[in-house]
C-alpha cells in the first residue's frame, strides 16, 4: 500500500467510528484526539479494525504511534508495504 | 427471542462466553461481528445479569436502571446499534435531601458549579480547579491519593460538600472515601459531562434489543446453562464443562465475578503463585438491598423527582450506608413515560448492604428483617409522597442473598471489586493463555457504561489472541 492509500484507509475507519468527524480541516501533524474528539476507546476500535482487515497486530506499547495522521502512516507503511 | 437449548450446542466454538451481564453480552457481540463463532452461556433463564427486571401483577420492576452517564450514547451507537442509542433519555430532576442540605439538580458540571457557589459559598476558581483536576485523572495515574484527601485538598473541613460529591458515587459503585481518588475522578467526571440518563422502554426493552442484535450477528445463546468448570489443560484453555459435557474452545471469556472465575470455575491450580498472591489481596465491593413498590392501576402521584438521594443520617458515612438499618436510601421513581407502551408507576428504594449481615439470619429473622426494611423505606418515602401507602398494591424486598442467588457473585457483590481487581482481570490471559475475564472490576469498570466499555476492551484482547 502507498502512503496515500494508507491515509485513505485510516480516514475511512475513523469515519466509521465517528460519523460526525470533520476530516476536511485535519492537520496531519496534530494529535487526532484533539482535533476529532477521539477517546481511548476510539483508538481501540482503530486497532481492532486494522487487525480484522490486514491481520495486523499492534501491541499496546505501540498505541502512541497512532497519535497523529502522519505518525499513523509512518508506523503502518512498512507493515502494509506488501499489501 | 427463543434461546437454544444446551443439548443442541455444537461441540466446539472459537469463543465461549460464560455469563450474559452487560460485559458478557458486549464481548459476545464484538467478537461475533469480528467474524468469530461465539457461544454465550447464561445460568439464569434470561440475559442481562444485574441489568435485569421482573414482573409482578401488571408491574415491571427494573433492578439496576437508576441512571448512567451520557457516555452510554456513544458507546451504544458504536458497539450496539442506533435503535438502542436512540432509547437513551435524560433524567432531569435529581434530588438530594438530608440534614445538611436539600436541593434539586440536573447533576452536571454547570449546575453543580452554580450550586456549589450559591448554596455552599465555594469560590468559582476552586470549583473550576476541582473539575479540571478530576477530569484529567487516568487509570494509570498515581494511586496514592485517596478520595478523602482529594476532597480535603479542595474543600477542607466541608463535610456537606463532601457528601454532595460522594453520596451518589457510593450508591453507584460502592466506593468510599478510602478508595483511590482516580476511581472517584473518572466516574464522577463521566456523570458531570451532561447529567444522568436512563433507558426509555426499560431494561426488558434494552436486553430484548441486544439479544436481537446478537442473534443477527450469529451468536449462539443458551440460557439456563450454568458452566460448572472452565477446562484448562497443560496451562491452556480447552473449553468449558456444562450440562455434563465438555464444549471446546481455544478461548473462554468469563463474565462470572473475578473471584468465582479464579477460585471456583478455573480452580487455583491453574494459576502461578505470584498471580495468586496478588489475587488474594483483591477485595470485593459491597452488595445491595432494594424495596420494590408497585402503584395500583389508575392511581398516580405528582412529579417528586426522578432520583432522590435521601438520608436522615447526620453526615456522609459509607459504613452507615451499608448498615442493615441504614437511614440512607435512593428512591428511583418510574413514571408512566418509562414504558410508554405499558404505562405504570413504580418506585424502587436502593440501599447498599453487607452480605454477612443477612447471610446468617434464621428464616424467621430474615423475613422479619426484610419486613422492617420495607417499613423504613415506606416511612421515608412518605416524606415525599404522603399518601403512598394507600396507593401501593405490591411490596417486595431484595437483599444481598437475592443478588448472590441470581448472579452467583461472591457475597452478592453488586459492583465487582476494588481497584486492584482490574489488574488481575487484565492479566489473567497472560498466565493462562485463552482465559479472559470481563465484568465489573476495579470500580471504574463497573456500572452499565463501565461494563459495556470493558467488554469492548476485552474483545480486543481476545480478538488479538484468536488471530495470533
Ligand atoms: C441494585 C443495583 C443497582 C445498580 N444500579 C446501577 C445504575 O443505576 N447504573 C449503572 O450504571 N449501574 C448500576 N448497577 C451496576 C451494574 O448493574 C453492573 O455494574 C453491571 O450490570 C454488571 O455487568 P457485568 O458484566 O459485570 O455482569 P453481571 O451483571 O454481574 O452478570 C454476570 C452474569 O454471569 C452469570 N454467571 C455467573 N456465573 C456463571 C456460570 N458459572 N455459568 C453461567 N453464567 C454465569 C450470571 O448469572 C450473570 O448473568 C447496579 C447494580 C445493582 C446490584
Amino acid at each position: 500500500m502507498t502512503r496515500g492509500e494508507i491515509k485513505d484507509v485510516i480516514l475511512e475507519i475513523i469515519a466509521d467510528i465517528d460519523e460526525d468527524a470533520d476530516m476536511d480541516g485535519l492537520n496531519p501533524d496534530e494529535p487526532l484526539r484533539d482535533q476529532l474528539d477521539l477517546d481511548s476507546m476510539d483508538f481501540l476500535d482503530i486497532v481492532m479494525e486494522l487487525r480484522k482487515r490486514y491481520k495486523l497486530q499492534i501491541p499496546e506499547a505501540d498505541y502512541p504511534e497512532l497519535a497523529t495522521l502522519t505518525s499513523c502512516i509512518n508506523y503502518l507503511e512498512p507493515k502494509l508495504k506488501a499489501l | 427471542m427463543v434461546y437454544q437449548s444446551i443439548e443442541k450446542a455444537k461441540n466446539s466454538y472459537d469463543v465461549i462466553v460464560v455469563g450474559s451481564g452487560l460485559g458478557g453480552l458486549t464481548v459476545s457481540n464484538r467478537l461475533a461481528r469480528a467474524g468469530h463463532q461465539v457461544l454465550l452461556l447464561e445460568h439464569h433463564h434470561r440475559l442481562g445479569g444485574l441489568a435485569t427486571w421482573f414482573k409482578r401483577k401488571n408491574h415491571t420492576f427494573d433492578v439496576s436502571l437508576h441512571g448512567f452517564p451520557y457516555g452510554m450514547v456513544k458507546t451504544c451507537r458504536k458497539y450496539w446499534n442506533e435503535a438502542i442509542k436512540n432509547s437513551i433519555v435524560q433524567l432531569k430532576n435529581i434530588v438530594f435531601d438530608n440534614p445538611q442540605f436539600s436541593l434539586t439538580t440536573t447533576f452536571d458540571r454547570q449546575d453543580f458549579t452554580r450550586i456549589l457557589q450559591e448554596k455552599f459559598s465555594i469560590s468559582g476558581s476552586v470549583i473550576d480547579d476541582f473539575f479540571v483536576t478530576v477530569r484529567k485523572m487516568n487509570f494509570y495515574d498515581d494511586l496514592a491519593m485517596s478520595t478523602r484527601e482529594l476532597f480535603e485538598e479542595f474543600f477542607p473541613g466541608r463535610s456537606d460538600v463532601h457528601r454532595l460529591l460522594m453520596e451518589p458515587i457510593t450508591y453507584a459503585n460502592g466506593s468510599t472515601l478510602d478508595d483511590p481518588a482516580i476511581t472517584y475522578g473518572i466516574v464522577f467526571s463521566n456523570f458531570m459531562d451532561k447529567g444522568v440518563f436512563t433507558f426509555q422502554g426499560g431494561t426488558d426493552h434494552l436486553i430484548g434489543m441486544m439479544s436481537d442484535e446478537l442473534e443477527a450477528n450469529g451468536v449462539t445463546i443458551c440460557t439456563k446453562s450454568k458452566v460448572e468448570r472452565i477446562v484448562v489443560e497443560k496451562g491452556r484453555v480447552k473449553g468449558v464443562m456444562v450440562d455434563g459435557r465438555v464444549i471446546s474452545a481455544p478461548c473462554v471469556i468469563s463474565n462470572s465475578g473475578i473471584t468465582n472465575t479464579v477460585d471456583e470455575l478455573t480452580g487455583r491450580d491453574a494459576f502461578p503463585d505470584d498471580f495468586l498472591a496478588d489475587f488474594d489481596k483483591v477485595k470485593i465491593n459491597n452488595s445491595s438491598c432494594q424495596v420494590y413498590m408497585g402503584i395500583k392501576p389508575g392511581e398516580s402521584f405528582p412529579d417528586v423527582g426522578d432520583l432522590l438521594f435521601t438520608s436522615t443520617a447526620p453526615s456522609f458515612d459509607s459504613l452507615e450506608m451499608r448498615d442493615m438499618k441504614t437511614k440512607s436510601r435512593t428512591f428511583s421513581i418510574y413514571y408512566p413515560q418509562t414504558r410508554p407502551a405499558n404505562p405504570d408507576y413504580t418506585v424502587v428504594a436502593s440501599m447498599n448492604g453487607n452480605y454477612d449481615d443477612w447471610a446468617d439470619l434464621t428464616d424467621e429473622e430474615y423475613k422479619a428483617a426484610k419486613q422492617e426494611m420495607i417499613e423504613r423505606s415506606l416511612v421515608d418515602l412518605e416524606r415525599y409522597i404522603p399518601d403512598i401507602r394507600s396507593k401501593i398494591d405490591w411490596l417486595e424486598a431484595a437483599t444481598p442473598k437475592t443478588f448472590s442467588r441470581y448472579t452467583l457473585h461472591t457475597k452478592g457483590t453488586s459492583f465487582g471489586t476494588k481497584f486492584p481487581g482490574l489488574d488481575i482481570s487484565r492479566k489473567i490471559f497472560k498466565v493462562v493463555p485463552g482465559l479472559f475475564h470481563v465484568g465489573s472490576v476495579g470500580i471504574i469498570m463497573s456500572g452499565w457504561l463501565g461494563a459495556i466499555n470493558y467488554g469492548v476492551i476485552v474483545a480486543n484482547d481476545a480478538d488479538a489472541f484468536l488471530r495470533s
